[in-house]
Protein backbone atom coordinates (compact mmCIF):
# COMPACT_ATOMS: atom_id res chain seq x y z
CA UNK A 1 0.00 0.00 0.00
CA UNK A 2 1.40 3.44 -0.81
CA UNK A 3 1.08 6.10 1.27
CA UNK A 4 2.26 9.40 0.75
CA UNK A 5 3.31 11.47 3.27
CA UNK A 6 2.91 8.53 5.58
CA UNK A 7 5.15 9.07 9.02
CA UNK A 8 6.62 6.11 10.82
CA UNK A 9 3.50 5.16 13.30
CA UNK A 10 4.98 4.41 16.38
CA UNK A 11 2.38 1.97 17.03
CA UNK A 12 1.70 0.19 13.95
CA UNK A 13 -1.77 0.05 12.93
CA UNK A 14 -3.34 -3.27 10.52
CA UNK A 15 -3.92 -0.78 8.33
CA UNK A 16 -4.63 -4.03 5.35
CA UNK A 17 -7.32 -6.81 6.47
CA UNK A 18 -7.00 -9.87 4.75
CA UNK A 19 -10.36 -12.36 4.84
CA UNK A 20 -9.32 -15.90 4.15
CA UNK A 21 -13.12 -17.01 4.06
CA UNK A 22 -12.24 -20.40 3.27
CA UNK A 23 -9.37 -22.90 1.66
CA UNK A 24 -12.28 -24.40 -0.49
CA UNK A 25 -11.74 -23.72 -4.10
CA UNK A 26 -12.79 -25.06 -7.72
CA UNK A 27 -9.65 -24.30 -9.02
CA UNK A 28 -6.52 -26.51 -8.35
CA UNK A 29 -3.08 -23.92 -9.12
CA UNK A 30 -0.09 -26.15 -7.84
CA UNK A 31 1.46 -22.34 -7.25
CA UNK A 32 -0.93 -21.68 -4.82
CA UNK A 33 0.11 -20.26 -1.87
CA UNK A 34 -2.45 -22.03 0.44
CA UNK A 35 -0.98 -23.90 2.98
CA UNK A 36 0.02 -27.54 1.89
CA UNK A 37 -1.69 -29.41 5.07
CA UNK A 38 -4.42 -27.23 4.62
CA UNK A 39 -7.02 -30.61 4.86
CA UNK A 40 -6.52 -30.37 8.11
CA UNK A 41 -8.84 -27.48 8.63
CA UNK A 42 -12.17 -28.72 9.70
CA UNK A 43 -14.12 -26.00 10.35
CA UNK A 44 -14.23 -22.48 9.19
CA UNK A 45 -15.76 -19.11 10.76
CA UNK A 46 -19.32 -18.44 11.03
CA UNK A 47 -20.84 -15.63 9.69
CA UNK A 48 -21.19 -13.95 12.91
CA UNK A 49 -16.86 -14.41 13.98
CA UNK A 50 -16.45 -12.84 10.20
CA UNK A 51 -18.44 -9.34 11.28
CA UNK A 52 -17.11 -9.53 14.85
CA UNK A 53 -13.22 -9.85 12.89
CA UNK A 54 -14.27 -6.86 10.35
CA UNK A 55 -15.53 -4.40 13.69
CA UNK A 56 -12.25 -5.14 15.44
CA UNK A 57 -10.26 -4.55 12.55
CA UNK A 58 -11.63 -1.86 11.41
CA UNK A 59 -11.96 0.03 14.44
CA UNK A 60 -8.18 -0.46 14.93
CA UNK A 61 -7.75 1.26 11.86
CA UNK A 62 -7.89 -0.97 9.33
CA UNK A 63 -9.08 0.24 5.75
CA UNK A 64 -8.40 -2.36 3.00
CA UNK A 65 -9.91 -5.35 3.21
CA UNK A 66 -9.45 -8.24 0.83
CA UNK A 67 -12.12 -11.24 0.51
CA UNK A 68 -9.70 -13.98 -0.64
CA UNK A 69 -9.59 -17.82 0.22
CA UNK A 70 -9.23 -20.47 -1.18
CA UNK A 71 -12.10 -18.95 -3.34
CA UNK A 72 -14.83 -16.73 -1.61
CA UNK A 73 -17.00 -17.17 -4.05
CA UNK A 74 -17.74 -20.53 -2.20
CA UNK A 75 -18.89 -18.40 0.88
CA UNK A 76 -23.14 -18.09 0.40
CA UNK A 77 -22.71 -15.18 3.15
CA UNK A 78 -20.19 -12.98 0.88
CA UNK A 79 -23.33 -10.70 0.12
CA UNK A 80 -24.04 -10.38 3.52
CA UNK A 81 -19.92 -9.88 4.87
CA UNK A 82 -19.19 -7.17 1.98
CA UNK A 83 -22.75 -5.11 3.43
CA UNK A 84 -21.67 -5.05 6.87
CA UNK A 85 -17.82 -4.60 5.61
CA UNK A 86 -18.60 -1.69 3.40
CA UNK A 87 -21.37 -0.14 6.34
CA UNK A 88 -18.23 -0.30 8.21
CA UNK A 89 -16.56 2.29 5.70
CA UNK A 90 -13.41 -0.46 4.39
CA UNK A 91 -12.70 -0.74 1.23
CA UNK A 92 -13.35 -4.05 -0.40
CA UNK A 93 -11.42 -6.08 -2.38
CA UNK A 94 -12.80 -9.24 -3.79
CA UNK A 95 -10.04 -11.52 -5.15
CA UNK A 96 -11.16 -14.56 -7.13
CA UNK A 97 -10.98 -16.72 -10.18
CA UNK A 98 -14.32 -15.92 -10.95
CA UNK A 99 -15.06 -19.92 -11.23
CA UNK A 100 -18.79 -19.88 -9.29
CA UNK A 101 -19.47 -15.96 -10.62
CA UNK A 102 -22.63 -14.83 -12.48
CA UNK A 103 -24.27 -11.53 -13.44
CA UNK A 104 -26.59 -11.87 -10.38
CA UNK A 105 -23.89 -12.10 -8.16
CA UNK A 106 -21.89 -9.34 -9.43
CA UNK A 107 -24.88 -7.26 -9.08
CA UNK A 108 -25.50 -8.24 -5.60
CA UNK A 109 -21.73 -7.36 -4.84
CA UNK A 110 -22.43 -4.19 -6.25
CA UNK A 111 -25.64 -3.47 -4.54
CA UNK A 112 -23.83 -4.70 -1.23
CA UNK A 113 -21.40 -1.86 -1.81
CA UNK A 114 -18.23 -3.99 -3.44
CA UNK A 115 -15.52 -1.51 -4.42
CA UNK A 116 -13.00 -3.75 -6.22
CA UNK A 117 -13.05 -7.20 -8.29
CA UNK A 118 -9.63 -8.79 -9.03
CA UNK A 119 -9.88 -11.55 -11.35
CA UNK A 120 -6.79 -13.70 -11.57
CA UNK A 121 -6.37 -15.76 -14.90
CA UNK A 122 -3.68 -18.46 -14.65
CA UNK A 123 -2.57 -17.86 -18.44
CA UNK A 124 -3.52 -16.55 -21.83
CA UNK A 125 -4.71 -19.32 -23.65
CA UNK A 126 -7.19 -21.97 -22.87
CA UNK A 127 -5.56 -24.71 -23.15
CA UNK A 128 -2.60 -23.80 -20.92
CA UNK A 129 -4.93 -21.87 -18.22
CA UNK A 130 -7.57 -25.17 -17.91
CA UNK A 131 -4.26 -26.74 -17.55
CA UNK A 132 -2.82 -24.52 -15.02
CA UNK A 133 -5.99 -24.12 -13.31
CA UNK A 134 -7.00 -27.64 -13.40
CA UNK A 135 -10.14 -26.71 -14.45
CA UNK A 136 -12.39 -25.47 -17.58
CA UNK A 137 -13.03 -22.26 -16.56
CA UNK A 138 -11.02 -19.78 -19.58
CA UNK A 139 -14.45 -18.76 -21.11
CA UNK A 140 -15.81 -18.00 -17.90
CA UNK A 141 -13.20 -16.04 -16.67
CA UNK A 142 -13.32 -13.86 -19.78
CA UNK A 143 -16.94 -13.33 -19.97
CA UNK A 144 -16.79 -12.64 -16.19
CA UNK A 145 -14.01 -9.59 -16.66
CA UNK A 146 -16.13 -8.03 -18.98
CA UNK A 147 -19.19 -7.97 -16.46
CA UNK A 148 -16.72 -6.83 -14.06
CA UNK A 149 -16.22 -3.67 -15.85
CA UNK A 150 -20.06 -3.88 -16.84
CA UNK A 151 -21.01 -3.02 -13.81
CA UNK A 152 -18.70 -0.14 -13.12
CA UNK A 153 -16.05 -1.82 -10.86
CA UNK A 154 -11.97 -0.89 -11.16
CA UNK A 155 -11.14 -3.71 -13.39
CA UNK A 156 -7.84 -5.20 -12.02
CA UNK A 157 -6.52 -8.67 -13.97
CA UNK A 158 -3.78 -10.50 -12.05
CA UNK A 159 -1.66 -13.16 -13.80
CA UNK A 160 0.86 -15.55 -11.77
CA UNK A 161 4.00 -16.18 -13.75
CA UNK A 162 6.14 -18.85 -13.88
CA UNK A 163 7.73 -20.67 -16.67
CA UNK A 164 4.94 -22.59 -17.68
CA UNK A 165 3.41 -18.97 -18.80
CA UNK A 166 6.08 -16.88 -18.85
CA UNK A 167 6.72 -16.95 -22.51
CA UNK A 168 2.82 -15.55 -23.06
CA UNK A 169 3.72 -12.52 -21.58
CA UNK A 170 3.23 -10.42 -25.06
CA UNK A 171 -0.17 -12.40 -25.20
CA UNK A 172 -1.19 -12.10 -21.50
CA UNK A 173 -0.89 -8.21 -22.13
CA UNK A 174 -2.54 -8.40 -25.59
CA UNK A 175 -5.67 -10.36 -23.69
CA UNK A 176 -5.80 -7.40 -20.83
CA UNK A 177 -6.04 -5.18 -23.13
CA UNK A 178 -8.89 -6.64 -24.73
CA UNK A 179 -10.79 -7.04 -21.71
CA UNK A 180 -10.52 -3.33 -20.88
CA UNK A 181 -8.63 -3.72 -17.76
CA UNK A 182 -7.41 -0.95 -15.29
CA UNK A 183 -4.45 -2.39 -13.81
CA UNK A 184 -2.49 -6.11 -14.38
CA UNK A 185 -1.07 -7.19 -11.74
CA UNK A 186 2.06 -9.35 -13.50
CA UNK A 187 2.53 -11.33 -10.09
CA UNK A 188 5.37 -13.10 -9.75
CA UNK A 189 5.11 -16.77 -8.20
CA UNK A 190 5.43 -16.75 -4.37
CA UNK A 191 7.11 -19.67 -3.07
CA UNK A 192 5.53 -20.72 -0.25
CA UNK A 193 2.77 -23.67 -0.06
CA UNK A 194 1.97 -25.57 -2.86
CA UNK A 195 4.52 -23.69 -5.07
CA UNK A 196 7.33 -24.89 -2.58
CA UNK A 197 6.72 -28.27 -3.80
CA UNK A 198 6.27 -27.40 -7.06
CA UNK A 199 9.30 -24.73 -7.74
CA UNK A 200 11.19 -26.67 -9.64
CA UNK A 201 8.48 -26.59 -12.35
CA UNK A 202 7.51 -23.14 -12.13
CA UNK A 203 11.02 -21.27 -11.51
CA UNK A 204 11.36 -19.54 -14.99
CA UNK A 205 14.49 -19.42 -16.94
CA UNK A 206 16.74 -16.20 -16.90
CA UNK A 207 16.24 -15.65 -20.45
CA UNK A 208 12.73 -16.16 -19.95
CA UNK A 209 12.89 -13.13 -17.41
CA UNK A 210 14.89 -11.11 -19.50
CA UNK A 211 11.88 -11.44 -22.25
CA UNK A 212 9.29 -10.79 -19.80
CA UNK A 213 10.94 -7.93 -18.27
CA UNK A 214 11.25 -6.45 -21.48
CA UNK A 215 7.93 -6.54 -23.00
CA UNK A 216 6.35 -5.24 -19.81
CA UNK A 217 8.44 -2.16 -19.91
CA UNK A 218 7.25 -1.66 -23.92
CA UNK A 219 3.78 -2.35 -22.85
CA UNK A 220 3.76 -0.07 -19.96
CA UNK A 221 5.09 2.91 -21.98
CA UNK A 222 2.84 2.13 -24.45
CA UNK A 223 0.08 2.26 -21.94
CA UNK A 224 0.83 5.17 -20.05
CA UNK A 225 -2.18 6.21 -18.77
CA UNK A 226 -4.59 4.46 -20.25
CA UNK A 227 -3.31 0.91 -18.38
CA UNK A 228 -1.42 0.06 -15.10
CA UNK A 229 1.05 -2.35 -15.61
CA UNK A 230 2.73 -3.80 -12.00
CA UNK A 231 5.44 -6.43 -12.96
CA UNK A 232 8.18 -7.07 -9.70
CA UNK A 233 11.20 -9.53 -10.40
CA UNK A 234 10.74 -13.01 -8.76
CA UNK A 235 12.99 -12.34 -5.53
CA UNK A 236 15.13 -15.60 -6.32
CA UNK A 237 16.57 -13.37 -9.08
CA UNK A 238 17.57 -11.17 -7.23
CA UNK A 239 20.92 -10.26 -4.21
CA UNK A 240 18.98 -8.36 -1.36
CA UNK A 241 15.84 -9.55 0.02
CA UNK A 242 12.03 -7.79 -0.29
CA UNK A 243 10.58 -6.07 2.52
CA UNK A 244 8.24 -8.95 3.54
CA UNK A 245 4.87 -7.57 4.16
CA UNK A 246 6.66 -4.34 5.08
CA UNK A 247 7.58 -5.58 8.40
CA UNK A 248 6.08 -8.43 10.64
CA UNK A 249 2.73 -7.27 12.39
CA UNK A 250 3.20 -3.76 10.58
CA UNK A 251 0.57 -3.40 8.13
CA UNK A 252 -0.99 -6.77 7.83
CA UNK A 253 -3.40 -9.06 9.54
CA UNK A 254 -4.24 -12.54 7.65
CA UNK A 255 -7.38 -14.52 8.85
CA UNK A 256 -7.26 -17.82 7.66
CA UNK A 257 -10.73 -19.99 7.43
CA UNK A 258 -10.40 -21.58 10.62
CA UNK A 259 -10.33 -17.58 12.64
CA UNK A 260 -6.06 -18.27 13.43
CA UNK A 261 -4.72 -15.16 12.95
CA UNK A 262 -1.22 -14.45 11.03
CA UNK A 263 1.03 -11.44 10.45
CA UNK A 264 1.31 -12.98 6.79
CA UNK A 265 -0.72 -15.58 4.67
CA UNK A 266 2.40 -17.68 4.23
CA UNK A 267 3.51 -18.29 8.45
CA UNK A 268 1.51 -20.49 9.16
CA UNK A 269 3.96 -23.02 8.13
CA UNK A 270 6.83 -21.46 10.95
CA UNK A 271 7.29 -23.91 13.70
CA UNK A 272 7.36 -22.80 17.48
CA UNK A 273 4.29 -20.28 17.06
CA UNK A 274 0.97 -20.87 18.13
CA UNK A 275 -0.69 -17.93 16.09
CA UNK A 276 -3.40 -16.96 18.26
CA UNK A 277 -7.45 -17.45 17.00
CA UNK A 278 -10.16 -14.89 17.03
CA UNK A 279 -12.26 -17.48 18.32
CA UNK A 280 -10.71 -16.63 21.56
CA UNK A 281 -9.19 -13.58 21.16
CA UNK A 282 -9.72 -10.33 19.92
CA UNK A 283 -8.31 -8.20 17.25
CA UNK A 284 -6.94 -5.84 19.68
CA UNK A 285 -5.37 -8.15 21.87
CA UNK A 286 -3.66 -10.36 18.75
CA UNK A 287 -2.17 -7.38 16.92
CA UNK A 288 -0.77 -5.38 20.12
CA UNK A 289 -0.25 -8.24 22.68
CA UNK A 290 0.27 -11.56 21.09
CA UNK A 291 3.50 -13.10 21.70
CA UNK A 292 3.55 -14.24 17.71
CA UNK A 293 2.96 -11.20 16.27
CA UNK A 294 5.86 -9.18 18.31
CA UNK A 295 7.94 -12.22 18.12
CA UNK A 296 9.82 -11.02 14.56
CA UNK A 297 8.74 -6.81 15.26
CA UNK A 298 12.13 -4.73 15.73
CA UNK A 299 15.64 -5.71 14.77
CA UNK A 300 16.52 -7.71 18.29
CA UNK A 301 15.27 -11.30 16.86
CA UNK A 302 18.10 -11.20 14.44
CA UNK A 303 20.56 -13.06 13.73
CA UNK A 304 24.04 -12.31 11.85
CA UNK A 305 24.26 -11.15 9.19
CA UNK A 306 21.89 -8.96 10.04
CA UNK A 307 21.46 -7.81 12.84
CA UNK A 308 25.36 -5.79 12.23
CA UNK A 309 23.93 -5.27 8.59
CA UNK A 310 23.67 -1.10 7.91
CA UNK A 311 20.46 -2.89 5.67
CA UNK A 312 18.74 -3.63 7.77
CA UNK A 313 16.14 -0.98 8.55
CA UNK A 314 15.59 -1.05 4.88
CA UNK A 315 14.67 -4.46 4.20
CA UNK A 316 13.94 -5.85 7.65
CA UNK A 317 15.87 -9.05 6.68
CA UNK A 318 13.88 -10.25 4.30
CA UNK A 319 10.88 -12.96 4.04
CA UNK A 320 10.57 -15.00 7.55
CA UNK A 321 9.24 -17.87 5.75
CA UNK A 322 11.50 -18.02 3.28
CA UNK A 323 14.33 -18.30 5.87
CA UNK A 324 12.70 -21.11 7.43
CA UNK A 325 11.79 -22.42 4.40
CA UNK A 326 15.59 -22.86 3.15
CA UNK A 327 17.52 -22.33 6.22
CA UNK A 328 15.54 -24.35 9.27
CA UNK A 329 15.40 -20.97 11.19
CA UNK A 330 13.19 -18.10 10.97
CA UNK A 331 15.63 -15.95 12.45
CA UNK A 332 18.25 -16.10 9.64
CA UNK A 333 18.71 -13.44 6.81
CA UNK A 334 16.33 -13.97 4.22
CA UNK A 335 18.55 -16.12 1.97
CA UNK A 336 18.03 -14.24 -1.38
CA UNK A 337 20.57 -12.15 0.70
CA UNK A 338 24.22 -12.13 -1.15
CA UNK A 339 25.32 -11.96 2.38
CA UNK A 340 23.31 -14.83 3.50
CA UNK A 341 25.68 -18.34 3.54
CA UNK A 342 22.81 -20.09 2.38
CA UNK A 343 22.57 -18.15 -0.84
CA UNK A 344 24.50 -20.40 -2.99
CA UNK A 345 21.59 -22.94 -2.67
CA UNK A 346 19.26 -20.14 -4.29
CA UNK A 347 21.75 -19.56 -7.19
CA UNK A 348 22.49 -23.19 -7.27
CA UNK A 349 18.73 -24.17 -8.02
CA UNK A 350 18.47 -20.49 -10.94
CA UNK A 351 21.26 -22.80 -12.39
CA UNK A 352 19.96 -25.66 -12.12
CA UNK A 353 16.60 -24.63 -14.29
CA UNK A 354 18.46 -22.24 -16.65
CA UNK A 355 20.29 -25.37 -17.30
CA UNK A 356 18.00 -28.15 -17.54
CA UNK A 357 14.60 -26.28 -18.58
CA UNK A 358 13.01 -27.33 -21.92
CA UNK A 359 14.65 -31.02 -21.53
CA UNK A 360 11.77 -33.68 -21.66
CA UNK A 361 13.10 -35.58 -18.36
CA UNK A 362 12.65 -32.50 -16.61
CA UNK A 363 9.51 -30.73 -17.70
CA UNK A 364 7.40 -34.02 -17.78
CA UNK A 365 8.19 -34.63 -13.99
CA UNK A 366 4.57 -33.91 -13.25
CA UNK A 367 3.73 -31.28 -10.37
CA UNK A 368 1.35 -31.42 -7.64
CA UNK A 369 -1.82 -29.94 -8.17
CA UNK A 370 -3.43 -28.26 -4.65
CA UNK A 371 -6.76 -29.73 -3.45
CA UNK A 372 -7.81 -31.57 -1.08
CA UNK A 373 -6.93 -35.14 -1.77
CA UNK A 374 -2.68 -34.16 -2.72
CA UNK A 375 -3.45 -31.91 0.57
CA UNK A 376 -4.25 -35.68 2.39
CA UNK A 377 -1.61 -37.25 0.84
CA UNK A 378 0.98 -34.66 1.89
CA UNK A 379 0.10 -34.57 5.25
CA UNK A 380 0.15 -38.76 5.65
CA UNK A 381 3.41 -38.55 4.52
CA UNK A 382 4.77 -35.94 6.88
CA UNK A 383 3.24 -38.13 9.66
CA UNK A 384 4.98 -41.57 8.85
CA UNK A 385 8.14 -39.08 8.12
CA UNK A 386 7.36 -38.72 11.90
CA UNK A 387 7.27 -41.99 13.10
CA UNK B 1 -11.17 5.13 -13.50
CA UNK B 2 -7.60 5.73 -15.47
CA UNK B 3 -8.87 5.49 -19.07
CA UNK B 4 -11.19 9.04 -20.15
CA UNK B 5 -11.12 9.91 -23.23
CA UNK B 6 -12.07 12.77 -22.11
CA UNK B 7 -10.53 13.83 -19.69
CA UNK B 8 -8.77 17.19 -19.42
CA UNK B 9 -6.16 19.28 -17.84
CA UNK B 10 -6.41 20.98 -15.00
CA UNK B 11 -7.82 24.42 -16.09
CA UNK B 12 -10.09 26.87 -14.47
CA UNK B 13 -13.09 25.72 -16.81
CA UNK B 14 -12.81 22.09 -16.49
CA UNK B 15 -15.00 20.29 -13.53
CA UNK B 16 -12.87 17.64 -11.53
CA UNK B 17 -15.06 14.98 -9.41
CA UNK B 18 -13.33 11.71 -7.08
CA UNK B 19 -14.13 8.95 -9.63
CA UNK B 20 -16.20 6.05 -8.69
CA UNK B 21 -13.42 3.82 -8.27
CA UNK B 22 -12.13 6.11 -5.40
CA UNK B 23 -13.20 7.01 -2.02
CA UNK B 24 -12.53 9.78 0.30
CA UNK B 25 -12.96 9.04 3.71
CA UNK B 26 -12.19 10.82 6.92
CA UNK B 27 -10.22 7.89 9.24
CA UNK B 28 -10.58 8.15 12.65
CA UNK B 29 -7.89 5.92 13.23
CA UNK B 30 -5.24 8.12 10.85
CA UNK B 31 -7.04 11.18 12.71
CA UNK B 32 -6.83 12.39 9.20
CA UNK B 33 -9.00 11.95 5.46
CA UNK B 34 -7.97 9.35 3.05
CA UNK B 35 -8.54 8.50 -0.70
CA UNK B 36 -8.91 4.78 -0.86
CA UNK B 37 -8.42 3.10 -4.28
CA UNK B 38 -8.22 -0.52 -5.28
CA UNK B 39 -5.70 -1.83 -2.66
CA UNK B 40 -4.06 1.11 -1.88
CA UNK B 41 -4.76 4.14 0.54
CA UNK B 42 -2.86 7.88 0.57
CA UNK B 43 -3.31 10.11 3.92
CA UNK B 44 -3.73 13.25 3.04
CA UNK B 45 -3.35 16.51 4.65
CA UNK B 46 -6.10 18.78 5.79
CA UNK B 47 -6.12 21.60 2.93
CA UNK B 48 -5.54 18.58 0.42
CA UNK B 49 -8.70 17.34 1.80
CA UNK B 50 -10.52 20.39 1.87
CA UNK B 51 -9.85 21.22 -1.85
CA UNK B 52 -10.31 17.40 -2.74
CA UNK B 53 -14.00 17.81 -0.77
CA UNK B 54 -14.92 20.34 -3.29
CA UNK B 55 -14.54 17.93 -6.37
CA UNK B 56 -17.81 17.20 -6.42
CA UNK B 57 -18.03 16.82 -9.90
CA UNK B 58 -20.28 20.07 -10.11
CA UNK B 59 -18.57 23.12 -9.52
CA UNK B 60 -15.61 24.39 -11.90
CA UNK B 61 -12.14 24.59 -10.58
CA UNK B 62 -12.93 28.44 -10.94
CA UNK B 63 -15.48 28.20 -8.78
CA UNK B 64 -13.68 26.03 -6.11
CA UNK B 65 -10.89 28.56 -6.19
CA UNK B 66 -13.36 31.40 -5.12
CA UNK B 67 -15.15 28.82 -2.25
CA UNK B 68 -11.66 27.92 -0.68
CA UNK B 69 -10.50 31.47 -0.79
CA UNK B 70 -13.60 32.56 1.18
CA UNK B 71 -13.03 30.42 3.79
CA UNK B 72 -9.46 31.42 3.72
CA UNK B 73 -8.74 34.65 3.63
CA UNK B 74 -4.55 33.99 3.64
CA UNK B 75 -2.84 35.06 0.70
CA UNK B 76 -3.87 34.24 -2.57
CA UNK B 77 -4.31 30.57 -2.89
CA UNK B 78 -5.14 30.09 -6.51
CA UNK B 79 -1.62 28.51 -7.26
CA UNK B 80 -1.48 26.19 -4.75
CA UNK B 81 -4.69 24.78 -4.88
CA UNK B 82 -4.07 24.00 -9.11
CA UNK B 83 -0.86 22.79 -7.93
CA UNK B 84 -2.94 20.48 -5.94
CA UNK B 85 -5.24 19.61 -8.15
CA UNK B 86 -2.44 18.76 -10.91
CA UNK B 87 -1.01 16.16 -8.54
CA UNK B 88 -4.09 14.95 -7.72
CA UNK B 89 -5.15 14.17 -11.36
CA UNK B 90 -1.61 13.08 -12.88
CA UNK B 91 -2.56 10.45 -9.45
CA UNK B 92 -5.66 9.50 -10.62
CA UNK B 93 -7.63 10.69 -7.59
CA UNK B 94 -9.72 13.45 -9.70
CA UNK B 95 -10.96 12.81 -13.27
CA UNK B 96 -12.28 16.12 -15.01
CA UNK B 97 -15.04 16.83 -17.28
S1 LIG C 1 -4.33 -19.87 -6.31
FE1 LIG C 1 -5.72 -21.13 -7.54
S2 LIG C 1 -6.11 -22.94 -6.26
FE2 LIG C 1 -5.24 -21.36 -4.90
S3 LIG C 1 -7.02 -20.37 -4.04
FE3 LIG C 1 -6.40 -19.18 -5.85
S4 LIG C 1 -7.64 -20.02 -7.51
FE4 LIG C 1 -7.75 -21.49 -5.84
S1 LIG D 1 22.15 -9.23 5.70
FE1 LIG D 1 20.03 -9.16 6.37
S2 LIG D 1 19.56 -7.00 6.73
FE2 LIG D 1 21.48 -7.09 5.51
S3 LIG D 1 20.82 -6.88 3.41
FE3 LIG D 1 20.92 -9.08 3.83
S4 LIG D 1 18.85 -9.65 4.54
FE4 LIG D 1 18.99 -7.40 4.61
Amino acid sequence: MSMAGSEQNKIPQPLWLLAELTYACPLQCPYCSNPVDMAKVKSELTTEDWKKVLREARAMGATQLGFSGGEPLVRTDLEELIAEARQLGFYTNLITSGVGMDEKRIKAFKEAGLDHIQVSFQASSEELNNFIAGTNAFEHKKEMARLVKKYGYPMVLCFVLHRKNEDQIRDILDLSIALDADYVELATTQYYGWAFHNREQLLPTRAQLKHAEAVAKEYQDKMKGKMKIYYVIPDYFEDRPKRCMDGWGKVFLTIAPDGTALPCHAARQLPGLEFPNVRDHSIEWIWNESPDFNKFRGFDWMKEPCRSCPEKEKDLGGCRCQAFMLTGDARNADPVCSKSPHHQQIVDLVNRVDKMAGKPAFEEKPMIFRNMKNSKKIIEEKESELN
Amino acid sequence: MLKDEKDKAIGPDVIPEIPTTHRLQWEQAQDCYVILYPEGMVKLNASSAEILKCCDGKRDVKTIIEDLQKQYSEANIEKDVLNFLEVAHVNGWIRTK
